[in-house]
């Protein structure tokens, strides 16, 4: 199924919740509102149209203009198209729903963007740092990020 | 072998001093700690395989600190990880001697100006005696570096033994 024929049907369903649909990118997007990506997610997997089984990716970005956004490549396996979703929320105040529920996949890659991004996936049962120690300060891949003087004494910069 | 080798026809007395003795004994059966942190550790494997052989210099890698002589520092050390280094240096007895293997574990390698994460040279934990450049080196490279500690190991004394400086601040 071509991306325009998915977004058609997202849209009928969620018309309100889509921001922007650019069909000609590489891999074409759907920009929703952050708060609306679980309601969206279980569609995608449940309606048989789309059958979106397989959460491939998904990636935290700091776009350093004062948002931070996630992005999810989905994959249907069993009809072979794929999309891809974006959501933006600000930095300040960075919460999305988590995924966790409807593609288990997404636990550990929610637990990565946290940690390094910063984004707080809301409804996620484990959220937890999952690469840097516990104990860690800040979130190391924000544009802002000051990398410490000294971690457990040890000098961090050369 | 070949010294000692039908030396013992007439007299099983063999005269020397405890110093070459113990030296003798401790360079020729150096035992590391079996650990690798990262591609340096896929030529320390290949070291210690059948082509480079490790076991020609009486090393044989051991699964435990306490019973380790050496630790080969084979890798990128994060810093998450350089606080499980230091607590298994000081797992080990004495005497004990540490080989830093490659760029990153003498001094941060290419992570050394954005590498958040990453200590800036194992030195900053734990003494090291003998540093191996590379990215990651040679097999040869890491038989040098050894041959270098068997070296100063020859050279020791119980009487006064060189500690190698630590560079950094203790964890």
């Amino acid at each position: 199924m071509q991306a325009s024929e998915i977004h058609e049907i997202v849209k009928a369903q969620f018309g309100d919740a889509i921001l922007e649909f650019k069909g000609d990118a590489v891999d074409p997007f759907i920009v929703l509102t952050a708060q609306r990506i679980l309601d969206v997610a279980l569609f995608l997997r449940g309606d048989e149209r789309l059958q979106f089984g397989s959460l491939m990716c998904l990636s935290g970005v700091d776009y350093n203009d004062g948002t931070l956004g996630v992005v999810y490549h989905v994959d249907s396996m069993s009809l072979g198209h794929k999309i891809v979703l974006k959501v933006r929320v600000p930095k300040d105040n960075p919460h999305v729903p988590s995924v966790e529920s409807v593609w288990k996949t997404a636990n550990w890659h929610e637990r990565e963007a946290y940690d390094l991004i910063g984004v707080v996936f809301d409804g996620h049962p484990d959220l937890r740092r999952i690469l840097l120690p516990d104990d860690w300060e800040g979130h190391p891949l924000r544009k802002d990020y000051k990398v410490p003087e000294f971690y457990n004494g040890m000098k961090v910069p050369y | 072998m070949g010294l000692l080798d039908k030396q013992f026809e007439h007299s099983n007395i063999i005269i020397t001093s405890v110093d070459s003795l113990l030296n003798w004994a401790r360079l020729s059966s150096l035992w590391p700690m079996s650990f690798g942190l990262a591609c340096c550790a896929i030529e320390m494997m290949a070291t210690a395989a059948s082509h480079y052989d490790l076991d020609r210099f009486g090393m044989f890698m051991r699964p435990s600190p306490r019973q380790s002589d050496l630790m080969l520092v084979a890798g990128t050390v994060t810093l998450k990880m350089a606080t499980r280094v230091k607590r298994l240096y000081d797992q080990m007895p004495e005497p004990r001697y540490v080989i830093s293997m490659g760029s990153c574990s003498n001094c941060g390698g290419p992570y050394w100006e954005h590498g958040y994460h990453v200590l800036k040279g194992v030195d900053r934990v734990i003494p090291v005696d003998v540093y191996i450049p590379g990215c990651p080196p040679r097999p040869e490279a890491l038989l040098e570096g050894i041959m270098k500690l068997q070296e100063k190991i020859r050279n020791e004394s119980l009487a006064q033994r060189p500690q190698p400086k630590l560079v950094g601040e203790l964890v």
